[in-house]
């Protein structure tokens, strides 16, 4: 998978903050381009956050999600060095995915 | 193949495509992301009686100079909150998302939203059976929802 994702985990006390931010355009399909012709509508529509393979956060997501979507979530019970991962599946049936391994702050 | 078979076949290839990232989460809520009206928004995602809240926390500006980037910090201090709601009553689809919370992770979460005008944010968080709002307006300058 192309690198469409950005994240970061950082361990502070008992507490995993995640930061993630996916490359993606989020088109309402009410949006014209340069030409007046009407963007399709194109946004990711199902999102999991795991930790070391456990679901800890599963979204559905709407065309109303910004633009390159931004999310941060927290978790408790984290240790430094496990796995946090993010998968995506868009309307189109695009997926993308990232992980990252939790760091001390 | 009749093709009533192949859609059979097709229909249970896509299911077991979408099982790994879906194991959970019910299937995309297409009635309740497709609702232009925060009540059939709320029907499409079973609400059927709610109570406001004071331990639901939203962070947001009070007025957006820009709709197409509005970024929320959500957090939840009710009991056993299962999942988060996201919802812009005057947008043209309500619902924004849906956020189920297990294994750990808090109900607090921070993104950013389109807002097409001027518009109370809503918040539906679930706990058991019971369904607890909080609502925050934000004034749009701009339109971000084209």
């Amino acid at each position: 998978m192309e690198a469409n994702m950005k994240m970061r985990a950082k361990l502070t006390g008992y507490i995993t903050e995640v930061k993630v931010i996916i490359s993606h355009p989020m088109d309402t399909g009410r949006k014209k381009d340069d030409f007046g012709q009407l963007i399709p509508v194109h946004f990711i529509q199902l999102v999991t956050a795991t930790l070391n393979d456990k679901p800890v956060l599963e979204m559905q997501w709407g065309t109303g999600i910004s633009k390159n979507p931004y999310l941060t979530f927290r978790i408790k019970g984290a240790k430094v060095n496990d796995k946090i991962a993010v998968n995506w599946v868009d309307n189109l049936g695009k997926t993308g995915s990232g992980d990252i391994l939790v760091m001390a702050s | 193949m009749q093709r009533r078979e192949f859609l059979k076949l097709l229909t249970g290839a896509i299911a077991a495509i979408m099982l790994p990232i879906n194991a959970l989460a019910a299937v995309w809520n297409k009635a309740a992301f497709e609702a232009n009206k925060l009540a059939d928004a709320e029907k499409g995602l079973a609400v059927d009686s709610e109570t406001s809240s004071k331990e639901i926390e939203i962070i947001a500006p009070d007025r957006a100079e820009n709709g197409a980037i509005v970024q929320i910090e959500i957090t939840s201090r009710i009991p056993n909150t299962e999942s988060i709601s996201v919802l812009v009553e005057h947008n043209p689809t309500v619902l924004i998302g849906n956020f189920v919370f297990s294994n750990g992770a808090l109900p607090y979460l921070v993104t950013r939203i389109k807002m097409a005008e001027t518009s109370d944010i809503k918040i539906i968080v679930k706990a058991g059976d019971s369904y607890f709002t909080a609502s925050k307006n934000v004034v749009v300058l701009e339109n971000g929802c084209g």
